[in-house]
């Protein structure tokens, strides 16, 4: 068993100033009237809707929020045995013209970004898409980047990241795993 | 293959003989000389030039007789012929098999009858004896010529494969049966109640989607046969039983004297419709395996002597028949080369009878039931002997098989009770690890 | 956290799955039910499996309801309708096996007349096998889709009463259900002539109501299965006339119920024998609900079955080297 290391990068207030921090860069980037706020399955939701809620305290907006859940886009489930969980997709209305912000908690290879895209363009035809993440680990397998990113993190294929937040982990925190397999 | 019967001497040494036919169970040797059982007794003399076998920690009885077995010729040649049947029966200890008619063309007349005789001689394995059918062309309309098959050597007359479902049919059977004294073996089945099933119709057959043949099917026809015995004084065999109760009925109707006798197969002694467990068509057969009680009443009944012999109705199909959906696949099992092992292990070693019971029921009773010769020692008997080992485990590998056709419901089982050595008509037919 | 459950190569019947399973399709069947209704009803997850739809007996619903189903996950799909009069059965079994393992087939879908078809098929064919009904034996995808009305009805299966209304003895809808019913805790009753009952039922555990009104009494929901003509002409009951007189499931009965019931039915209905048209068309109904699960629930399924090579997961991971 290899020896992990583990680090927090972010703790519960540095994670809170950098989902400000978030909020005010999609609100710089986007007219609020057309945001819509994607978050992808898991954890990408739960911070899909702090951002929403962020959002609407500072301009008084509603900004909608959906859950976009990726399993059936993958492109790997060809070498996946047993079929993984497929979670929830579930979207504000109807995506044409509308500006979609994709949130999701950490961009690697960027595959899930893909598959995210993919899905998406079955739902309509946004005027704009963006990406907004909260950790760019960097490793990226396709030409994929992110607009808004609240922090930048080096590490290695064998490293992990761990995002934790509080509705589904109990407590908000980002930990650098090293040597812990992806 | 022809093969002309030893002419020298046989001494069997030093086996245990059981000869049920005389009450006799004592190690001794058996003196076959000329074709007939010369001498039985401890410490016998060798003749000159006599073949010595030593039975030591063997068993030396008289030849199994197997009055129902089906063998495929006329017509099925790819599942089994008279010789090939002939050798697995010799395999399986058996000196002497009956042939049921109903091949393709149908056995109903002395010629169809004179050929199995001849093919059976022409083998030189176990004794075939033909049994005529009750009607022409098994269609059960007309009677056959009972006085002409006979003549050619059958030894009863049944439309095995299907039952005589018209009750005059069957009475006119039994009574001019009378005539040659021969038995009148039917399969009892009700087929309006019968029809379309395919295993026993119970909770097996319901979690499987398969259509049941309730017991009632069997008993009721059961009871008729009895009746009509009865009334006509003739003798009815009754093939494979396979429900408690047939075995009430038969019982109160032997108790009231009617001539009947019956027939049990190995696999309705040891198995139950839990064999057809995942559609399983090597366990397909007409009447199905039905449930543990009448497994237990059939096991009962044959030690009480209620139900008289074992018989195989051993009923070869090619691979590829059986090899299909079980709605589907022909009903049948073969079981010459099992028969023994399987009631040897099951009866005698599970403790429902003695070897001497089980080899009067396998032997002795068969003979005197269709009147046969053979299932004695007695000297002066034919020299129809065999020579079991009932110490050494076996598994049973079909492929291995002397028969044509490989569908046995025990591939896989271990056995005890095999035959070492096959004698008929005083030529060894049969001797196992001899390659013969 | 306890380990996901999986599946076997083949879905043969509601018979030989666990409770966990069950409950694995089920819940899987949920976002599929979601894709049904988005505008463009396609997901990639089976891009590039071949599916065959092999129909040895006629049926437009069930074969339609695959085929969306495999659409929906992007597959490739092939129909093959064997009518069974000019072929000889046994032999077409093995040699269909064969044929397809030769094509290199990845999945087969497949309805036979003879119970225990889809189990032949499995034992000699590395593709999977979906059972889509076999002889009397069991259509499980039925039972499931079944199960899951019945959830989405009530919330949950334990302890509910649900009582299978019909020929009980010819149905393989009957059979799935009960076994899909028992595992995940309901109660099950079956309701109809006893000569279309099968023997040993209540050794499973299912009770039997003689009468209809007393299986209305008592069940939560009803599964009103279809009664063939054939069954008057073979003699099991005299007349469909009697067979609705009798055992029909009437408006006016159901009004004598203490609570609502749920009128669930494989279809096609037979209107006016086994069911009244107000009562398939009436408030409890969700007979259309099954059908929408249907697709839902074979998505599920195909999903779940079409499971891929792991071995090549590790070499995907490993990635280029640094």
């Amino acid at each position: 068993m290899t020896l992990t290391d583990r680090t927090t990068i972010l703790d519960a207030r540095a994670m809170m100033r950098a989902l400000q921090r978030l909020a005010v860069e999609v609100l710089e980037q986007a007219e609020a009237g057309d945001v819509v706020l994607v978050g992808i399955q898991r954890r990408g939701v739960e911070l899909a809707e702090r951002l929403g809620k962020l959002i609407e305290k500072d301009e008084g907006v509603t900004v909608p929020r959906g859950a976009l859940d990726i399993t059936l886009y993958r492109d790997d489930l060809e070498t996946v045995g047993p079929r993984p969980v497929v979670g929830e997709t579930r979207l504000p209305g109807d995506l044409t013209g509308k500006h979609v912000v994709i949130v999701d908690d950490v961009l690697y290879t960027g595959r899930t970004v893909r598959a995210a895209l993919d899905e998406l363009a079955d739902f309509g035809r946004p005027k704009r898409i963006s990406l907004c993440v909260l950790i760019d680990r960097g490793g990226r397998e396709l030409p994929i980047q992110a607009d808004i990113v609240g922090k930048v993190v080096k590490t290695v294929p064998g490293d992990r990241i761990d995002v934790m937040v509080e509705e589904l982990d109990g407590k908000d925190q980002v930990d650098l795993v090293r040597g812990a397999g992806a | 293959m022809a093969r002309a019967p030893v002419e020298q001497p046989i001494l069997l040494t030093g086996g245990r003989v059981i000869d049920p036919s005389r009450g006799f169970d004592q190690v001794a040797d058996v003196l076959l000389q000329d074709h007939r059982v010369a001498a039985v007794g401890p410490g016998l003399g060798v003749p000159d030039g006599a073949l010595v076998w030593n039975a030591a920690g063997r068993i030396v009885a008289p030849g199994l007789i197997d009055v129902h077995v089906h063998l495929r010729e006329p017509g099925n040649e790819d599942e089994e012929t008279v010789a090939t049947g002939a050798r697995a029966a010799a395999a399986g200890g058996f000196t002497a098999i009956c042939a049921m008619p109903n091949t393709d063309p149908v056995t109903d007349n002395q010629a169809a009858v004179g050929f199995v005789v001849r093919q059976s001689v022409r083998a030189g394995f176990a004794r075939v004896h033909p049994i005529g059918a009750i009607s022409l062309g098994q269609r059960g309309e007309r009677l056959a010529e009972f006085g002409e098959m006979v003549g050619a050597g059958a030894v009863a007359v049944s439309d095995d494969g299907r039952p005589v479902v018209s009750s005059h049919l069957m009475r006119t059977a039994l009574e001019y049966a009378r005539t040659f004294d021969i038995p009148v073996a039917d399969h009892c089945e009700d087929p309006a109640l019968a029809a379309g099933g395919v295993m026993h119709e119970g909770l097996v057959a319901t979690r499987h989607g398969l259509k049941g043949i309730p017991a009632a099917a069997e008993e009721i026809m059961v009871a008729r046969d009895c009746l009509l015995a009865e009334l006509t004084g003739g003798h009815v065999h009754l093939c494979h039983l396979s429900s408690r109760g047939s075995v009430e009925i038969l019982r109160r109707a032997k108790e009231r004297g009617a001539r009947v006798t019956a027939e049990v197969t190995p696999h309705h002694l040891t198995l139950t419709d839990h064999a057809c467990d995942g559609f399983e068509t090597n366990a397909k057969m007409n009447p199905p395996l039905r449930e543990a009680a009448d497994v237990a009443a059939l096991r009962a009944a044959l030690k009480e002597g209620v139900i008289d012999c074992i018989a195989s109705d051993h009923a070869p199909h090619a691979y590829d028949e059986k090899e299909t959906a079980f709605d589907e696949a022909p009903f049948g099992v073969v079981g010459l080369e099992t028969a023994f092992g399987v009631a040897y292990a099951e009866l005698v070693r599970g403790g429902d009878m003695s070897l001497p019971e089980l080899l009067s029921r396998m032997s002795t009773v068969p003979a005197q039931t269709f009147h046969l010769p053979g299932g004695t020692l007695r000297p002066g008997a034919p020299a129809d002997v065999v020579v079991l080992d009932v110490t050494a485990p076996w598994t049973v590998e079909a492929t291995a098989f002397l028969s044509k056709s490989r569908n046995t419901p025990f591939g896989g089982r271990v056995l005890t009770g095999r035959a070492v050595l096959t004698v008929v008509n005083g030529g060894v037919v049969y001797e196992l690890d001899a390659g013969r | 956290m306890t380990a996901t459950p999986t599946l076997d190569k083949d879905l043969l019947g509601l018979e030989y799955l666990t409770a966990e399973q069950i409950n694995l399709i089920l819940d899987t069947a949920e976002p599929f039910k979601e894709v049904s209704e988005r505008t463009i009803k396609k997901v990639p997850a089976l891009r590039g499996k071949t599916i065959v739809n092999l129909f040895f007996e006629a049926s437009t619903r069930t074969r339609i309801s695959f085929e969306f189903a495999e659409k929906r996950l992007s597959a490739d799909t092939v129909n093959v309708a064997s009518t069974g009069s000019s072929v000889q059965k046994g032999e077409t079994l093995v040699d269909t096996a064969r044929n397809l393992e030769a094509m290199r087939i990845d999945m087969v879908v497949m309805r036979h007349s003879a119970s225990g078809a889809a189990q032949f098929l499995g034992k000699r064919i590395r593709s999977n096998v979906i059972n889509a009904g076999d002889g009397q034996h069991e259509h499980p995808t039925q039972g499931l889709l079944d199960l899951l009305t019945l959830r989405d009805k009530h919330g949950t299966i334990a302890g509910l009463k649900v009582c299978l209304v019909g020929d009980i003895l010819h149905s393989r809808v009957a059979r799935s259900n009960i076994w899909g019913l028992l595992k995940l805790g309901a109660e099950v009753a079956v309701c109809g002539p006893h000569t279309l009952m099968p023997r040993g039922i209540e050794e499973l555990g299912v009770k039997t109501f003689r009468r209809i009104e007393d299986a209305i009494a008592w069940a939560d929901a009803l599964n009103v299965l279809r009664l063939q003509l054939e069954r008057m002409e073979r003699g099991f009951i005299p007349s469909l006339r009697e067979y609705y007189r009798v055992f029909g499931v009437t408006a006016e009965r159901l009004e004598h119920a203490a609570k609502p019931i749920t009128i669930m039915h494989p279809g096609p209905m037979n209107r006016g024998v086994e069911i009244d048209s107000r009562v398939a068309d009436g408030p409890h109904s969700v007979i259309l609900d099954q059908v929408t699960n249907g697709v839902a629930v074979r998505m599920a399924v195909l999903y779940l079955l079409a499971g891929g090579r792991p071995e090549l997961a590790d070499a995907a991971k490993r990635g280029p080297a640094d």
